[in-house]
């Protein structure tokens, strides 16, 4: 498939994704609207608040990404190599230089948002800096500036804020009722408990739902993709494959990456492997088949 | 009456290719030739950095006269280039003519220690590097537009529009060979 094919399936994507959203949005609230005796109103006003919404996220979603990413803008004079490497890398792809951005945590990883290459921001930690030498670095780069040519961006931002947030408060939702639930054991509190458990329920139902979707949305395919194309780019495969092995090893956990935004990192950032809601999360291919990969290029 | 339809029909079919084609083959030319002034922006940039740099090791090295005349010859050989090929040329005198420059400067610790030298001495490898990453997407896009004037049925039209393949910019020999340096 060539990127031209690329750019447009993934503009497609981002529609559907919106369509879908706003759909189910006014669905569910109009089949709740239906249950409680209500009329035709609670959906119609349901579609436009979620219209509303969707129109938002697709302008807002790489700041809010940007923003719960605990991720401050860098200019060219506070580190003037980092950016000659984005810059150079740039020019290769035929790309405007994006800005860069740095979350400031000693866990290595990096990410791009934005919603298109004018518009593009690479993300990286301090430890990806620190960690990684010249070579390794300019293969994360390549990585990610492969995701903002083909438009990966949009697609993945706007996950983040349609479906990411749904995922993470289904989330957190859950673990704080059956906090609850393990407090209130006494029993004095029926009604608020008989509550607390509806809520869970149907976090629990709408948690893997959304998981679904987000893997819908964002395939294995498109990392194998940014991984090839980016060795295209600095003609050296070796660099991305030792940076992955590096991400991956590494034992620190990155603490402003959560359920919402991990799908966004070139490596999977929540370090958790044994839980279940981290799996289930997961879009990262393995990282040994992606270096292997690179390897054999 | 069913046979001129079908004649007028396939008369259609072929403006309608000849139109796409062409509009096609004019934006690889717009491309190839965007990706040209990619790499020319990063040529001046290089070789207005060049005076500055004599004059520094000029400071230091006075005596080192042929050093200093390969280089602003290469300089103004590469400022006059019209072409791809003539300037990739150009281009790898003057790499050759620097590295000799930077290699002499390697005797003079006192230039090697100054700020301004070391500045110039960063700014230029980080030019070249420029300059290897705008070759390579210009060569990519040289590759894409002569593929596409060369195959087949495209050959015939891209012909007879006066399309012409784009020259690749190389690195040629002299930009590989070791540099020989003269102590004189």
């Amino acid at each position: 498939m060539s990127i031209y094919s690329e750019i447009s399936a993934n503009q497609r994507r981002t529609w559907l994704l919106m369509a879908l959203f706003i759909i189910m949005v006014a669905a569910v609230v109009e089949v709740a609207a239906w249950l409680l005796g209500g009329g035709y109103e609670a959906g119609v006003i349901a579609l436009i608040a979620s219209a509303l919404f969707v129109v938002f996220s697709y302008y807002a979603s790489s700041s809010i990404v940007l923003n719960i990413s605990r991720a401050t803008e860098v200019k060219h004079d506070e580190n003037p190599d980092l950016y000659h490497i984005v810059e150079n890398l740039c020019i290769g792809a035929g790309l405007p230089t994006p800005k860069i951005y740095i979350i400031d945590d000693t866990a290595p990883n990096a990410f791009a948002t934005g919603r298109d290459p004018q518009r593009a921001v690479v993300v990286v930690t301090k430890g990806l800096l620190q960690k990684l030498d010249k070579l390794e670095l300019e293969g994360v780069i390549a990585h990610e500036l492969s995701h903002i040519r083909n438009y990966d961006i949009r697609v993945m931002t706007i996950t983040v804020v349609l479906i990411g947030l749904v995922a993470l408060i289904a989330d957190v939702t859950l673990r704080l009722t059956w906090f609850g639930a393990g407090r209130r054991r006494g029993g004095d509190r029926g009604a608020g408990a008989a509550i607390m458990l509806a809520i869970a329920l149907i976090a629990l139902i709408l948690a893997p739902i959304a998981a679904q979707l987000i893997h819908l949305a964002i395939s294995r395919r498109r990392e194998y993709l940014a991984d090839a194309s980016g060795a295209l780019l600095t003609r050296y495969p070796e660099g991305l494959a030792r940076a992955l092995e590096k991400i991956s090893t590494d034992k620190e956990p990155l603490e402003a990456a959560n359920k919402a935004t991990a799908h966004l990192y070139i490596v999977n950032p929540l370090k958790d492997r044994g839980s279940f809601m981290n799996n289930l999360f997961s879009t990262h291919p393995p990282i040994q088949e992606r270096v292997q990969r690179l390897r054999a290029m | 009456m069913i046979i001129p339809i079908v004649i007028i029909a396939i008369i259609v079919i072929i403006g309608i290719w000849v139109w796409a084609l062409y509009n096609g083959l004019v934006r690889g030319r717009v491309r190839v030739q965007e990706a040209w002034s990619g790499i020319d922006v990063q040529l001046k940039r290089r070789s207005s950095l060049v005076p500055n740099l004599v004059e520094t090791v000029k400071g230091y090295a006075a005596h080192e006269k042929e050093v200093f005349e390969n280089v602003t010859k290469a300089r103004s050989a590469l400022m006059s280039a019209g072409d791809a090929r003539s300037a990739a040329e150009a281009n790898n005198q003057l790499t050759a003519a620097l590295k000799t420059l930077f290699a002499v400067a390697e005797n003079y610790p006192q230039l090697r220690a100054s700020e301004n030298f070391m500045q110039l001495q960063k700014e230029l490898s980080d030019i070249e590097e420029k300059i290897a990453y705008s070759r390579q997407f210009y060569n990519t896009n040289v590759m894409d537009f002569n593929t596409k004037i060369k195959v087949f049925p495209n050959v015939l039209l891209a012909n007879s529009f006066g399309f012409k393949p784009a020259d690749f910019f190389a690195a040629t020999e002299s930009e590989r060979a070791d540099v020989r340096v003269s102590f004189k």
